[in-house]
């Protein structure tokens, strides 16, 4: 296939479809996995592993992020037999996945290592709550906190408010547009039989759920999971004896931030996040712009940073974003759904990793559904989006995902079928 | 000297090795406002650092600052996370744009302090209070005293400002 090309001809395009994303793997979204996340992570990372036709003796490079609440790479490689030449365990939430897989590229382009997993477990709702309650709230009040959690501004869902706010107030944006977010995602997870939440939602529901903090209803907001999560990266010629199509890395940006990383609401307009300076770097690097891609994988921590995002991408015009996520646009059958798995809001809370899971099967052209298999084991597409139907996107070639750690700071990656 | 306090049912720790949240803390406690002023490039920054962060000079005068301003944006929290919260929901968090650098280095920046709404007296505001407030409301500073040492800056109602006919506030209330 040929993509209509590079808008920068500067562009380090070097490593455009160089490396692949050949597996993915995870546990059941629950609440009360019953497992440490030592096994999560080995759970998920062995069925990538399967997934992706490689042995494990084959991964020789490990990556995983965490905030405190996770294992460690030598005990998940340790618990598979795996050797590893390189791993590291980074700090960080939902803006790690596409900046660790430009890692992996990276350390592999470096020669360190061939094959590297990359995972992220957690029990985020039986162990570390990821809203913030329990031992993150009983943690004493030091540092930058004093300025912060001492005013009750703690959890990610406060702490982003004043941004949604400000945007609904520069740009008219409205609470019904918003919680279409929602509603839309809840449609496509009701065509994913791993969601966790599969009940369709309507916008008027999330309007009338209690207020958290404004202005976030609780269904604005996404669900807390225990889940484990990963993918597999290596070389786009190795990827070639795979068991599944390879799935082709075009760009990537990673934890792109706006000024004052610390306190970014001392700068710039708050109602613009980290995507306007991370969409300079991923469009000439991937060659290609919002307008070619078919699938995007917008975080959804809450509905407004789906919408934030696909705005300063430029998915749309700056201050259109409510219109964007609320006109069809983004609903399977629309001309570029978001989240198809129902993402964080519905099917699972894991930091952004599954949404990339997610776009590596539409991209493959096998999304897990309940659509038929046919004999030879694939999958046929009915495209039928009706509720317990088909969640496959029609030619599909080119996806986004488009990860958040907060409004100042995100990543992101452009993904091909190969 | 390290303090340590509780407020609100959450342990407050200031580390003897943490100078600048001592001394800012310490001009609180005073119910005196006072930022660091760059001593290369004379701006002031919010919260204390340890270098300009539109320099990165590493020297600074702790200047008084007027604890006035205008409300950027906030949230009502009616969810609190720390217990002792919720005996004050629906509380808000603001973030106040302060008169003095606002507009500076861009017209899109100001010093933002954040601040609960509270009583003039530094309590945390009740819901009759809560409903008059938006973005575009004048605001002054008052302090909560937390313990020696340590008072927490503050935003209440400005009734001596001039106040915008209407604020903006969230569309369902």
């Amino acid at each position: 296939m040929s993509l209509t090309s590079d808008i920068d001809t500067t562009s380090p395009k070097y490593l455009r479809d160089k490396y692949a994303i050949v597996g993915v793997g995870e546990t059941a979204y629950m609440r009360g996995s019953g497992k440490t996340t030592r096994a999560l992570a080995t759970w998920a990372v062995r069925n990538a592993i399967e997934d992706s036709g490689l042995r494990p003796a084959d991964v020789d490079g490990m990556l995983s992020y965490q905030s405190g609440d996770s294992t460690f790479s030598p005990f998940v490689a340790g618990d598979l037999g795996i050797r590893l030449n390189f791993y590291m365990d980074v700090f960080g939430g939902g803006s790690s996945t596409e900046a660790l897989v430009g890692m992996a590229m990276g350390l592999i382009e470096a020669g360190m290592c061939k094959v590297v997993a990359i995972f992220r477990a957690m029990n985020g709702y039986s162990q570390v709550r990821i809203g913030g309650t329990g031992v993150r709230a009983a943690a004493p009040v030091s540092g930058d906190m004093l300025h912060s959690r001492a005013y009750g501004w703690q959890s990610a869902g406060q702490m982003f408010s004043p941004t949604f706010m400000r945007h609904m107030h520069d740009y008219g944006t409205r609470p019904e547009q918003v919680a279409a977010v929602k509603a839309i995602h809840s449609e496509h997870a009701s065509n994913n039989p791993k969601a966790y939440y599969k009940q369709r939602v309507t916008v008027a529901d999330v309007l009338a759920s209690r207020m958290i903090c404004k202005p976030l209803h609780l269904l604005d907001c996404c669900v807390e999971t225990d889940n484990g999560n990963a993918i597999v990266v290596t070389s786009a010629d190795r990827a070639r004896d795979g068991r599944h199509s390879p799935v082709l890395i075009r760009g990537v940006v990673g934890r792109c931030s706006k000024p004052r990383l610390d306190m970014h609401y001392q700068h710039g307009p708050i109602s613009t996040v980290a995507g306007r300076y991370a969409r300079e770097i991923l469009w000439p690097n991937s060659g290609v712009g919002p307008e070619e891609i078919d699938v995007t994988g917008s975080y959804d921590a809450f509905t407004f940073t789906t919408m934030l995002q696909l705005e300063d991408y430029g998915f749309c015009k700056k201050g259109e974003g409510g219109e964007y996520v609320s006109d069809g646009t983004i609903r399977l059958g629309g001309r570029r759904p978001n989240n198809t798995s129902g993402g964080h809001l519905c099917e699972g809370y894991t930091h952004g990793i599954n949404m990339v899971i997610e776009n590596v099967r539409q991209l493959r052209n096998d999304v897990d559904d309940s659509c038929p298999l046919a004999s030879d084991g694939t999958r046929r597409h009915t495209y039928d989006y009706r509720e317990g139907g088909c969640r496959q996107v029609r030619d599909v070639e080119v996806a986004a995902n488009l990860g958040w750690a907060m409004p100042g700071t995100g990543s992101a990656m452009v993904m091909r079928r190969g | 000297m390290t303090i340590k306090a509780q407020y609100l049912g959450m342990p407050l720790d200031i580390s003897e090795l943490d100078a600048e949240n001592l001394e800012y803390f310490r001009y609180c406690a005073g119910h005196a406002f006072h930022l660091q002023a760059c001593t290369a490039c004379g701006l002031l920054r919010y919260p204390p650092t340890t270098a300009c962060p539109w320099c990165a000079d590493p020297g600074a005068r702790w200047t008084p600052v007027e604890g006035s301003g205008t409300v950027h944006s906030y949230t009502e929290v009616h969810h609190a996370i720390q217990p002792a919260f919720r005996d004050h929901v629906p509380y808000l968090v603001l973030l106040v744009d302060l008169d003095t650098q606002k507009g500076v280095p861009t017209a899109e920046e100001a010093l933002r302090v954040v601040g609960n709404l509270t009583t003039p007296e530094g309590r945390l505001a009740p819901p009759e209070l809560v409903r008059k407030i938006g973005i575009g409301t004048r605001v002054r500073m008052v302090f909560t005293d937390i313990a020696p040492g340590l008072a927490l800056p503050q935003w209440t109602f400005d009734a001596a400002a001039r106040q915008p006919a209407a604020v903006w506030r969230y569309p369902e209330d």
